[in-house]
């Protein structure tokens, strides 16, 4: 009852709002909002093709705070998390990002996410899903706590070629030396930020960590600090096309939470998704090792495979063929405006997917009411459409 | 670390473990045993609790030992000696008369009516026909139902054909009973108050569960496993339980079983994911090509593997099991026989029950739910010294008791205060059926599952190692993923009361264990 | 005089459903029924004038979406709507909230305990998976596991199928949900108390089972396996009450030429050469037809409208045997006002929906405890519900109607009938509960219908007040139900049939029992089936 009163936005209200509300109501100017994890989120500001060319070109700027976040703390933190994650968390310095995925038992994805080493023995969890139980029945063995820090940490992702620029003007030196994965603690206003070189557009980008009180004037400064460098923020739909066009998957879209899953086998693992390279064998125990051995021994049950779509109509929702079978579904697919190629992301049935095969899309659109079914080739491809140089360059390229 | 790499190390030498072990070097195996206490034996021990009073500090009765094992184990020949067989039930009356005896399927005396006993007969007919069918499942590994070899096959065929076997009739009412509760199938079979009482506590005995929850028919079948073993009624061995772990070392060392006492485990170590060795407290590592434990699977798990070394789906089902004991011993030494009132000093050394009725029992229960101590407990006594003279002074005696319900989780926990006021409610609880007993009393001891636990080194010091509830039984022994003996760590396997079928001295679980592990 | 083709005893919504599907294959039926009014336990009455009580069976989930689709439900009036909500009172001021809205809900649990909140979609998924394994069953006969005819073979080979699908894993998961108590089963998941009695009050609703019985945890799953528009386990209210759903039932049937008789109590069920040859009614007035279909609990059907020579020997035995302790009351009340609860303003979500006064699972034990002594409840668990603020028919504008489905109250207080003044105790004892937690509640009470199960056996003519005609437990379920060797609806005579909620799967205002036995009488009678079968993949 008391905490009643703790809990400024409780349920009273629908939906909640994040620490930089007031600005993103004055951005969005064409209210077009979605729900996320509870939060009031803009789907689009102004034009999505707009929104999404700043990612590409200048700066964009997205309002991330939603994300799920949990702080990892105590003497067992780091090898906690080496047992829950499939990487090697040892190996993970200080100051450091490393994109995981965590499995359960049965070795099917539970989520992915990002970890952040802040200190030898803590760590900050940035998951899609919210994944406290599992985390916490981890937790038994283990000297460690484990804190939902959602709510009291504010983040934006501030993405694209000027960015580093951007972030430099705020007086934010040394920007352009972060690596790559790496983070930096900065002085803003008084209180400290954290600002590290990650993202989830495949691009230059950088994702800034504060304190909710921070946020406003975070925000204000940053797009005064923007200003010349067309900085503009950006919504949902557009991070979708950026996100599919440098091949990362999505949690819920690309693959269902292990820990969510009703109908047996709706699962997939990290060799299921091409994620295998996140799996180290070489530790002794995480959750999923055994079943994760087992399969790559036999071999797994699905393929997830990049497609260059022939066309340029989406293949989203598509059955893939394979010599008139179907053999896959699509997970994601879109347009992507900068490397102007048509991609789908899709989960095939093992063997399918091996070189040489010929893989059709099947797509449905409509021009005026007028459906239309097309076969559309697909090619497999490995690499991202878009992978910009500067994405990995240090010094960042200072546009 | 010791040089010598051992083919199986088995951790606890309780019934079980000594029964597994005799088996593997049966089969030529090496094998080590390593005992936390001093003695052998476990839950089957005589200890002397006042000066020259002994008692069978855990289990009191012997009533289901499997009939196979006492053969292959030549157990006879190594010394099993009898102190009594096939001794009667007797369902104490408060009102100091017409007790009811039970011998077998029998019943008789007290107010009992000649359609009861008949009735009586005709339903532990039944029931024995049932638990012939369960016996053939509990003497092999419990089978996987989807991803099952030809072994499970087999087990489930014969399973499905012996079910058949019964007859239609039969059948329907195994599916129909063999998930109720002991108290509607007594309602629909019987009308004394009082044998419906006493055979209502044998069903619950040693669990969490009152005769009114759903279950305990269950329960009850896997206590007439005894009388299909041909136990007529309970037993006792010459010198107390004790002898049962002697005669079971002594079969042991005879096939090259090699025993340690005071040898705790401390940890079991792996290399990945599998178990390679055992640390003991001296810092001793000893290593093996198979670790069993008889430990039960909480203390496996948690303490021993330790819950950071498996995966955390597995350490969930772990924490999850329900293993929290609900019935405290009761040892009182005696100057004099006791004199309980309508019984004679041959009915004395009886086993005797205390269990007026289902409510009285029900009642009893209602408390433990509630983490609190029954105020009117439901009993079962035994004066072994009547049979047998060597675990007292002469003239002298010793009385044994269950007390039916003693929660773990006391919600006060289990204090020195909180001891002695559950000891006075348990010696009240005799005194209404022995009135001069408080008189007699030299020494006393009450066993809470604390203390249990702590002895044997059993989790929540449950019986059989985790509650016999139909959601942990079979192939949800003691939880999925962790069935058949095996767990998740390869070479590391459950041979105790925790694996299928369950705890009880009737040694199963060893043995189907060690077959496991021979399967290799 | 005329002979019908069938008669259905009990103008209940299952004897109305198996009537309706028999007149659609174009019988002639007639429906007979005891009391002045049709729908058993699936009634609205206007017991207080302008109010309209749905007295016995106040929600609606169950109603199997294949009948109401097949027999035109809403055609004939029928229109159901789901409610949200929901909230669990506690002792010390506090409450737990359950939002229809997913965000709201996980905060709201949050702010008992964060874990929770997490664990609530996992507990909500894992109770799916067990929900999806049952309701393709519920329009399905069972099959006789003693039986080797080719039918059953094949019913067990589907049954088998579908348990296969689950996994080694997940189907020893599902025998561990079947046997388990709802607490034990709970405990699992959480560890607020609130939530998990929250919760737990599906797991024992209607059901002599305390929360820590075993097999209390396939009761919840009777609960949550009904839908609202395909929403599972989501619950709704019939507009105009209950009443609404036998209307339209009653409706469908006419429209196929079927003839229901109200004020008609049969007395006995006629049987010549091992053959159903028709009923008496009490007053002596005979109908006759060659089938006659039981829609009375298994109870009254073989021991107080079968004569025991007409009847093999088991079945009488089984009969006697069979278990329908009552474990519920209800109370219906009208109100002057919308009362006002402790902590939450009026016209919340929360108090649209089921609210509940038990905060532990430890009070709701000790409830059952009472029960077991064979007395009601003193601190009852109270299944609570205001139609009216969603339902406009219920009472008149600015006044509301509340129904309170109570548990425990035990068929018999100490092995004898209830009195007067016990009811009129039992009713205060829930009052008294409610007024805990509004302190305006008692004075805009204008009337009040108190009901143990001794009033519902009289009126209603469930046995010892029942509300399931026949407990879930596991010697009753699916081919045990009501006996084993009589769960495909076949009485033991030849002609007669049982079409109840005594029969598979059981109670609640589900109209399955009455569609799967007008499958069987068709089959018998070699008339093409036109009873649907289950919806794919819910």
């Amino acid at each position: 009852m008391n905490e009643l009163s703790a809990l400024p936005q409780h349920t009273t209200q629908m939906m909640l709002h994040t620490p930089f509300h007031s600005r993103v109501v004055e951005a969005c100017e064409i209210n077009e909002w979605s729900a996320w994890q509870g939060y009031t989120t803009p789907s689009s500001y102004t034009n999505v093709e707009f929104e999404y060319f700043a990612i590409r070109s200048n700066t964009g700027v997205f309002d991330l705070t939603p994300m799920t976040k949990y702080r990892i703390t105590g003497a067992d933190a780091e090898a906690y998390l080496d047992r829950l994650l499939t990487r090697n968390i040892a190996k993970l310095a200080v100051n450091r990002v490393a994109y995981i995925v965590m499995c359960n038992d049965a070795g099917d994805v539970i989520d992915d996410g990002t970890v952040f080493r802040l200190a030898d023995n803590e760590f900050r969890l940035c998951t899609q899903e919210r994944v406290l139980d599992w985390m916490m029945w981890s937790a038994a063995g283990f000297d460690v706590e484990v804190i939902d820090e959602t709510a009291d940490v504010a983040a934006l992702a501030i993405q694209g070629p000027t960015s580093c620029r951007v972030l430099r003007n705020m007086g934010f030196a040394g920007m352009e030396n972060l690596k790559p994965f790496g983070m930096q603690t900065f002085e803003f206003n008084g209180a400290r930020i954290m600002i590290s070189r990650t993202g989830y557009t495949g691009d230059l980008g950088y994702e800034a960590w504060m304190a909710p009180e921070q946020a406003e004037s975070f925000w204000d400064a940053l797009f005064e600090a923007g200003k010349l460098r067309g900085i503009r923020a950006f919504g949902s739909e557009a991070l979708d096309i950026a996100r599919i066009e440098a091949g990362y998957l999505a949690a819920g879209v690309d693959f269902v939470p292990a820990e969510q899953i009703v109908r047996n086998g709706r699962g997939r693992s990290p060799l299921e998704l091409g994620l295998g390279w996140l799996v180290d064998f070489n530790k002794p125990v995480f959750s999923g090792r055994k079943a994760l051995l087992k399969q790559k021994e036999y071999g797994p049950r699905y393929r997830f495979v990049k497609l260059s779509v022939e066309g340029n109509k989406p293949a989203e929702h598509s059955f893939i063929y394979c010599r008139g079978k179907a053999v896959g579904t699509v997970t994601s697919a879109g347009w992507c405006p900068t490397a102007k190629t048509n991609v789908a992301l899709a989960s095939l049935e093992m063997p399918y997917g091996r070189p040489g095969d010929e893989l059709e899309a099947e797509i449905y659109y409509m021009r005026e009411l007028h459906w239309t079914r097309l076969m559309a080739k697909c090619t497999i491809i490995t690499k991202p459409v878009w992978e910009p140089a500067r994405r990995l360059q240090t010094p960042a390229p200072d546009a | 670390m010791t040089d010598k790499k051992y083919d199986a190390i088995i951790i606890g030498a309780g019934h079980n473990g000594l029964i597994c072990a005799n088996y593997l070097a049966k089969s030529g195996k090496s094998v080590l045993v390593l005992e936390a206490n001093a003695t052998v034996g476990g839950a089957a021990c005589t200890r002397e609790f006042a000066p020259g009073f002994k008692v069978s500090a855990g289990a009191q009765w012997l009533y289901q030992l499997n009939p196979t094992i006492v053969s292959d184990l030549k157990l006879i020949a190594h010394g099993l000696v009898y102190a009594a067989q096939d001794l009667d039930s007797i369902a104490l009356n408060p009102n100091g008369q017409q007790h009811i005896s039970i011998h077998g399927s029998h019943a008789s005396g007290g107010d009992l009516s000649e359609q009861d006993a008949h009735q009586f007969a005709a339903l532990q007919g039944q029931l024995l026909r049932f638990v012939r069918v369960l016996d053939r499942v509990f003497n092999r590994r419990p089978p996987k139902l989807i991803e099952s070899d030809w072994h499970d096959k087999l087990t489930l065929a014969r399973l499905g054909i012996d079910m058949k076997m019964l007859g239609k009739e039969d059948m329907s009412e195994m599916l129909r009973v063999g998930l109720i509760n002991i108290y509607d199938l007594l309602n629909e079979h019987l009308d004394n108050p009082l044998l419906k009482g006493a055979l209502s506590l044998d069903a619950v005995l040693g669990s969490h569960m009152g005769p009114r929850s759903p279950n305990t028919v269950f329960t009850y079948l896997y206590r007439l496993l005894g009388q299909h073993y041909r136990f007529n009624g309970p037993a006792l061995l010459k010198g107390g339980m004790g002898q049962l772990a002697d005669v079971l070392l002594h079969s042991a060392q005879h096939q090259g079983v090699e025993v340690r006492t005071n040898s705790a485990v401390i940890t079991i170590n792996l290399n990945a994911d599998s178990a390679k060795s055992v640390t003991l407290g001296n810092g001793d590592t000893i290593v093996a090509n198979s670790i069993v434990s008889n430990a039960d699977p909480k203390t496996t798990f948690t303490k021993l593997v330790g819950l950071r070394n498996i995966e955390a789906g597995f350490s969930r089902r772990v924490q999850v099991i329900r293993m929290n004991g609900n019935a405290a011993k009761l040892h009182l030494a005696l100057e004099g026989l006791p004199d309980f009132t309508g019984l004679n000093a041959q009915q004395t050394g009886a086993r005797l029950l205390i269990a007026p009725d289902m409510k009285y029992v029900e009642r009893a229960f209602n408390h433990a739910k509630y983490g609190e101590l029954s105020p009117a407990p439901a009993m079962d006594i035994s004066i072994p010294t009547v049979h047998d003279g060597s675990l007292a002074p002469a003239g002298k005696h010793v009385l044994s008791a269950t007390v039916q319900y003693a929660p773990y989780a006391l919600k006060d926990g289990w204090t020195e205060a909180q001891k002695q006021l559950a000891q006075k409610v348990a010696i009240d609880t005799i005194a209404q059926y022995a009135p001069r007993i408080k008189e007699q009393i030299r020494a006393a001891e009450y066993l809470s599952p604390a203390d249990l636990e702590q002895q044997f080194n059993t989790h929540g010091g449950h019986w059989h190692h985790g509650e016999i509830s139909l959601d942990q039984v079979l192939m949800m022994r003691p939880t999925p993923g962790c069935t058949q003996y095996r767990t998740p760590v390869d070479n590391l396997y459950l041979c105790g009361a925790g694996a299928h079928p369950g705890g009880g001295l009737m040694g199963l679980a060893g043995k189907n264990a060690a077959e496991e592990i021979l399967r290799g | 005089m005329k002979k019908y083709d069938a008669i259905v005893i009990g103008a209940g919504h299952n004897g109305l459903c198996n009537a309706a599907y028999l007149a659609k294959s174009g019988l002639d039926v007639l429906v007979l029924e005891k009391n002045s009014y049709i729908g058993g336990a699936t009634v609205s009455r206007e017991l207080h004038k302008d109010w309209t009580y749905s007295n016995c069976s106040y929600v609606c989930s169950l109603l199997r979406p294949e009948i109401t689709r097949d027999l035109e439900l809403p055609r004939h009036g029928l229109q159901v709507q789901p409610y949200g909500g929901g909230v669990t009172f506690c002792k010390n001021g506090d409450y737990f909230g359950n939002y229809d809205d997913h965000e709201r809900q996980q905060r709201e649990i949050a702010r008992h305990s964060k874990r929770d909140a997490n664990a609530y979609d996992r507990y909500a998924a894992d109770v799916m998976k067990q929900t999806r394994l049952i309701r393709p069953f519920l329009m399905r006969t069972p099959p006789d596991p003693t039986s080797l005819k080719p039918r059953d073979l094949k019913e067990l080979m589907h049954l088998a199928k579908a348990f296969g699908e689950m996994g080694e894993e997940g189907l020893a998961d599902t025998l561990r949900f079947w046997t388990m108590s709802i607490g034990d089963f709970l405990d699992e998941y959480f560890e607020t108390d609130v939530l998990k009695a929250h919760l737990a009050g599906s797991g024992i609703i209607g059901t002599a089972l305390g929360v820590y019985s075993p097999g209390s945890a396939y009761v919840l799953l009777h609960h949550y396996m009904g839908d609202v528009d395909g929403t599972v386990g989501a619950w709704g209210f019939a507009r105009g009450g209950m009443g609404a759903v036998s209307a339209a039932l009653a409706s469908s049937f006419q429209s196929f030429g079927g003839d229901i008789k109200c004020d008609a109590e049969v007395g006995q069920i006629m049987v010549k050469n091992g053959k159903t040859t028709g009923v008496a009614l009490s007053n002596g007035d005979e109908y006759h037809a060659d089938i006659v279909v039981s829609n009375l609990d298994p109870k009254r059907t073989f021991l107080n409208i079968m004569a025991e020579s007409d009847l093999p020997a088991d079945v009488v035995k089984k009969a006697r045997n069979f278990k329908i302790r009552g474990s519920s009351g209800k109370l219906n009340i009208a109100l002057d006002g919308m009362p006002t609860f402790e902590g939450i303003e009026n016209g919340s979500i929360l108090l649209k929906g089921d609210m509940h006064f038990s905060d532990s699972l430890e009070r709701m034990e000790r409830a059952y405890d009472d029960w077991k002594d064979e007395t009601w409840s003193k601190d009852p668990y109270l299944d609570m519900l205001i139609p009216s603020q969603i339902d406009p028919t219920m009472a008149p504008p600015g006044k509301h109607m509340m129904t309170v489905f109570v548990q425990y109250a035990p068929p018999y207080i100490d092995g004898r009938e209830w009195t007067d003044e016990e009811r009129d105790q039992f009713g205060e004892s829930v009052i008294q509960q409610i007024a805990n937690h509004s302190p305006d509640f008692r004075d805009l009470i204008l009337h009040c219908e108190v009901r143990t199960p001794r009033e519902l056996e009289n009126e209603v003519g469930l046995t010892e007040g029942n509300i399931f005609m026949g407990e879930l437990t596991f010697d009753q379920l699916l081919f045990n139900r009501p006996f084993p060797g009589y769960a495909q609806y076949r009485g033991p005579v030849k002609g007669m049939y049982m079409c109840s909620s005594g029969t598979h799967p059981g109670g609640g205002v589900m109209a399955a029992p009455g569609a799967n036995a007008a499958r069987e009488i068709l089959q018998d009678l070699r008339r093409p089936n036109i009873v649907p079968g289950a919806y794919a993949d819910d």
